[in-house]
């Protein structure tokens, strides 16, 4: 919309005044759409947070490279789409309790996180007391064309149980997905996460987990993100209580002008929790990725292990990355490390394979696969498993 | 002949290391390189594999033949030139049958030999393993990855066993072994020699050829070879040091 009147009206000026104008319009229709949302649901304790979180969407809008947080990252393209609310799938009546905890998900993170309370399209899973599931929990969104979809899962694994949860997303489309994942693991339970994000390049696709652990708890997450021609992917593990412990990995491998960008926060508030963190780049082409952790170990967390590493590989001369490990630590007694590399293949690793006889690109495609396998590799499904392999192999026109 | 340097002169970042080298290996043989730290050894290795840091200056190297040289490293390793390394890589994420799968039939291939599938070329490597007395749980594992050093090397040897070259250069393949490695390794390269291939033992200590027992001891110092005999010289070497040689050379 914007860009065929922008045609038509070749003065700067003007074309200021249209591209406000159409946020304006826009705003509008996510409050037009928002009201019959909530009428439609009459939920008033719902109602009013969807409220409140549209109200911090219209004061701040989409983040923008002014953000410290946001400077790599530019969302315009899809701050300033067109975008229809898709209607929920599920509307599942929320307890008391539901309603609680999602008041608890910190929407005024940014405009997206805000957006997505406003229309959170919410599903909940309890996983009982002290009961181990089998078959994973399986999330799958595929986004439409011209549509803004905004999940909202909560999972709950009550004391005790243990169980996985696989969060995939595989639009074919110009889609606009805005999702957020709230995961509370209580004492002694535990949670093993596989997120992975295949859209098409043309989707935009933002992401937000947060993570509670409690007593003894533990999380266990592979962050996949292939997909998408603009994401993002915001992780925040909370540790409430001793004994905690969280790995969190991921693997993005972008080509052609993909963008990916993970902001994680790890925030040890208690002590003796351990956080490991394993984050591995690939990048061809003009792709550009953005790694931000934060580690916070804070001044009553002794004996926190905590652990984070961003390794990039760099496959063409155009692709980009922007690294930032950050460790701020208020504690002596704490086993604490970080680092991140961006470079190219390990001439002496390549060296190794032409001795034994394979061509050059062979090599190079294979030291490619295994950087990236070291994460694959985790996923402990099969099935998904070896689907990441193949679009691995696939991203590297390899046979292997 | 199988391999023939002739007055080769080569080095790395603008050193010269090797002096005039020259050596004549025919198949059936097996030849082993002794010489004190710095006197070449691990360049002759290097210079013979085709790695890219080292710089040929003069000479000649040639392969059934052909000039070695001008070969890049990969397409030496298919025509039959196999080195196992003194300090074997770690390549993390790729299995070691997944590795010698693609090895293998790189090498067929150029040979315009049949490949063999994952299943066919498993059998293949069981039987293989069995050579270096390795067991079958090593496959599946990403290729060095936490291997001992003494795996590692018995992983260097499987390569070969799988790879079957005409040549094979062991760069101080005993190093940093123990007794029951050094055994393993040892017996590994004595089923694998045959009328049809060479090895070069490249080595510091005699210890090794207690266990091969080389058609030939060629001694090294300052880059060229000084002394050369059968076994026996390397027993020699032994007892009297490597300041004999280097004297004598003089």
């Amino acid at each position: 919309m914007r860009d065929v009147l922008a045609n038509y009206i070749p003065q700067e000026r003007s074309e200021i005044f249209v591209m406000v104008s159409s946020i304006a319009v826009k705003e509008t229709k996510f409050r037009e759409e928002l009201r019959a949302l909530v009428e439609r649901q009459n939920d008033p304790r719902l109602g009013d947070l969807r409220e409140r979180a549209f109200k911090h969407f219209a004061a701040e809008g989409f983040p923008t490279l002014k953000d410290e947080d946001w400077k790599y990252t530019n969302v315009a393209s899809a701050a300033n789409g067109e975008w229809s609310v898709s209607e929920g799938v599920n509307e599942q009546q929320l307890s008391e309790i539901d309603i609680e905890i999602l008041s608890r998900f910190e929407f005024d993170r940014n405009g997206f996180t805000a957006l997505n309370l406003a229309f959170a399209d919410v599903r909940i899973v309890r996983i009982a007391k002290e009961t181990s599931l089998d078959e994973p929990i399986e999330f799958t969104f595929e986004g439409e064309n011209g549509k803004a979809t905004f999940p909202h899962i909560i999972v709950i694994a009550e004391a005790g149980s243990k169980a996985t949860i696989v969060e995939t997303y595989s639009s074919n489309a110009k889609s606009f997905t805005n999702a957020a994942v709230q995961v509370i693991v209580e004492d002694d339970a535990s949670i093993t996460h596989y997120r992975v994000q295949k859209d098409s390049p043309e989707a935009f696709n933002y992401g937000v987990t947060e993570v509670t652990l409690r007593s003894g708890s533990s999380y266990d997450s592979t962050n996949i993100n292939l997909g998408g021609g603009l994401s993002r992917h915001d992780i925040e593990v909370k540790f409430t209580a001793e004994g905690g412990e969280a790995w969190v990995d991921g693997l993005y491998m972008l080509n052609g002008s993909q963008h990916h960008d993970t902001h994680s926060i790890i925030d040890h508030t208690v002590p003796n929790c351990l956080s490991h963190q394993n984050y591995r780049g690939v990048l061809n082409d003009k792709s550009r990725a953005v790694f931000n952790g934060k580690v916070f170990v804070r001044e009553n967390a002794s004996g926190t292990d905590a652990q984070q590493q961003n390794k990039n590989l760099l496959l063409s001369n155009d692709a980009r990355v922007d690294t930032k490990p950050q460790l701020e630590i208020f504690n002596d007694d704490v086993k604490c490390s970080h680092g991140a590399t961006v470079g190219q293949l390990e001439e002496e690793e390549l060296f190794y394979l032409l001795t034994r006889g394979l061509p050059e690109t062979l090599a190079r495609n294979l030291l490619t696969y295994g950087f990236a396998e070291e994460i694959i590799n985790k996923i402990a499904i099969e099935a998904i498993k070896s689907e990441l392999d193949s679009m691995v192999l696939n991203r590297l026109e390899a046979v292997i | 002949m199988l391999l023939e340097v002739k007055d080769l002169h080569a080095g790395i970042e603008g050193k010269e290391i090797l002096t005039g080298l020259n050596l004549q290996v025919n198949k059936g043989e097996v030849h082993a390189i002794m010489g004190p730290n710095g006197s070449g050894k691990s360049t002759l290795s290097k210079v013979l594999a085709g790695h890219p840091a080292y710089e040929v200056i003069s000479g000649e190297v040639l392969f059934e033949g052909k000039n070695l040289l001008e070969l890049e490293p990969d397409e030496r390793a298919r025509e039959g030139v196999f080195m196992a390394f003194q300090y074997p890589v770690e390549v993390p994420g790729v299995s070691n049958s997944q590795f010698l799968r693609l090895a293998y039939n790189e090498k067929m291939k150029h040979h315009g030999q049949e490949e063999l599938d994952p299943l066919e070329f498993n059998d293949y490597l069981k039987e293989k393993a069995k050579i270096v007395e390795m067991d079958p749980q090593f496959f599946k594992r990403s290729v060095n990855e936490g291997f001992s050093g003494g795996e590692k090397k018995r992983n260097e040897i499987l390569q070969m066993a799988v790879l079957n070259p005409k040549l094979a250069i062991l760069d101080e393949t005993d190093s940093g072994l123990d007794i029951d490695a050094l055994r393993i390794v040892a017996e590994g390269v004595n089923k694998l020699r045959s009328s049809d291939n060479a090895v070069i033992l490249v080595t510091h200590y005699q210890r090794l050829l207690n266990y091969i027992q080389p058609d030939f001891v060629h001694v090294l110092a300052n880059g060229k070879i000084v002394k050369e005999g059968g076994k026996e010289l390397a027993v020699e070497l032994e007892e009297k040091g490597y300041d004999w040689v280097k004297a004598a050379s003089k």
